[in-house]
């Protein structure tokens, strides 16, 4: 390897010599919080909440999945590197959830409107 | 290749190995993050415009087995975090065992799937010719006073819809599409992650994972518990958006 190439493959090497080992314990914990996390949506999807339905449906799968990417991923353990990569993923997903459906909300979009604005046009 | 052992001639340590693997895995979920966002994003836009239609749809899934299939895919992923200790710790035989495990709960929601996938078809619920959002109304023979009152309310229901959403057939179609997309989606990575096992079962069996090298473990133990996180999503949405009445 040459120069620069090496330099980064000691930067690498060194910053991971020691790997974080995550006991059974916390993965029995995790395992039992994604089990009452399951049990709460099916329960608060059976109550009346309103508009709030789904934001509470969405706030617990949240909180599941970030669980099993802390512990089960092990995020929490992982180089920066690798938690940049998680951010990045985030990010772009809302992004792409965001603008879309921003575009969305400020757009006259009913096929039926389009069909019939058609129709004007030939005319 | 040129390598050593266990370590690839591109590498200096088993360390820096893994490492790279790692991430090149966690760069490939970004990719399924956005693969699957397009879904979820194709699916909030039409819940927004046919509420009552998704709700209908909805409401004809099996929460019981919907709730089974959430809390079989959880335990899936724990025996599959499990099979990594194990490996990280060097218990060779255990590696297996927690691989096999996972495989076989995986096989009991791909089972249950089947099931449920199975219904939508008895009940005409398949997005085509066939499909008829009235046909369980219409044909259910209840037995007891409890299913007559049941079958009262779906009908009453199923008459509300119709009066906010004259064209609920087409939408509820809509809503079945997607449900069929995505669970499909969904299926499907399952079915490769059950390959990806196979693969892993095969080479544990013959002890090749130790605490110095079981890079393997870890990064199909990633790809796991992602699409179990596309699970955790995906249930609520489907199974639970209008069950409240």
């Amino acid at each position: 390897m040459t120069g620069i190439a090496r330099k980064w493959g000691e930067s690498i090497a060194v910053a991971e010599h020691s790997e974080h080992i995550v006991s059974p314990v916390v993965y029995m914990g995790i395992f039992l919080a994604l089990l009452v996390g399951t049990g709460l949506t099916v329960w608060a999807a059976f109550q009346n909440f309103g508009p709030f339905n789904i934001v509470i449906a969405l706030g617990i799968a949240s909180i599941k999945a970030t669980l099993v990417v802390l512990y089960f991923m092990h995020a929490r353990y992982s180089p920066k590197r690798t938690q940049l990569v998680i951010v990045c993923a985030i990010f772009w997903l809302a992004i792409m959830l965001s603008l879309t459906l921003a575009d969305y909300q400020t757009r006259n979009r009913r096929l039926s409107h389009l069909v019939s604005a058609a129709a004007i046009y030939r005319t | 290749m040129h390598r050593t052992g266990e370590l690839y001639g591109q590498f200096q340590t088993l360390e820096q190995q893994k490492e790279s693997s790692t991430l090149g895995m966690w760069i490939f979920l970004v990719t399924e993050v956005l693969f699957f966002g397009g879904m979820f994003l194709t699916y909030t836009i039409n819940r927004h415009d046919y509420f009552t239609a998704f709700g209908i749809g909805s409401n004809t899934l099996d929460i019981r087995l919907g709730t089974i299939n959430t809390a079989v895919l959880i335990m899936s992923s724990l025996t599959m975090a499990m099979a990594v200790w194990s490996a990280q710790v060097g218990k060779k035989q255990l590696v297996t065992g927690f691989l096999i495990a996972t495989l076989a709960l995986g096989s009991v929601f791909l089972g249950i799937k089947v099931v449920e996938y199975k219904q939508k078809f008895d009940h005409h619920l398949i997005p085509g010719r066939g499909f008829d959002v009235w046909y369980l109304v219409d044909n259910a023979q209840p037995q007891t006073e409890i299913e007559r009152k049941q079958l009262a309310d779906e009908r009453e229901e199923l008459h509300k819809a119709t009066l906010t959403d004259p064209d609920i057939q087409s939408h509820a179609q809509l809503y079945f599409s997607l449900y069929f997309a995505m669970t499909g989606l969904h299926a499907l990575h399952m079915i490769v992650g059950a390959g990806l096992l196979i693969w892993l079962i095969k080479v544990s069996l013959r002890g090749r994972f130790t605490p110095k090298y079981n890079t393997p473990v870890e990064i199909v133990g990633l790809y796991w518990h992602f699409v179990d996180i596309v699970w955790i999503y995906l249930f609520p949405l489907l199974y639970l958006i209008d069950r409240h009445r």
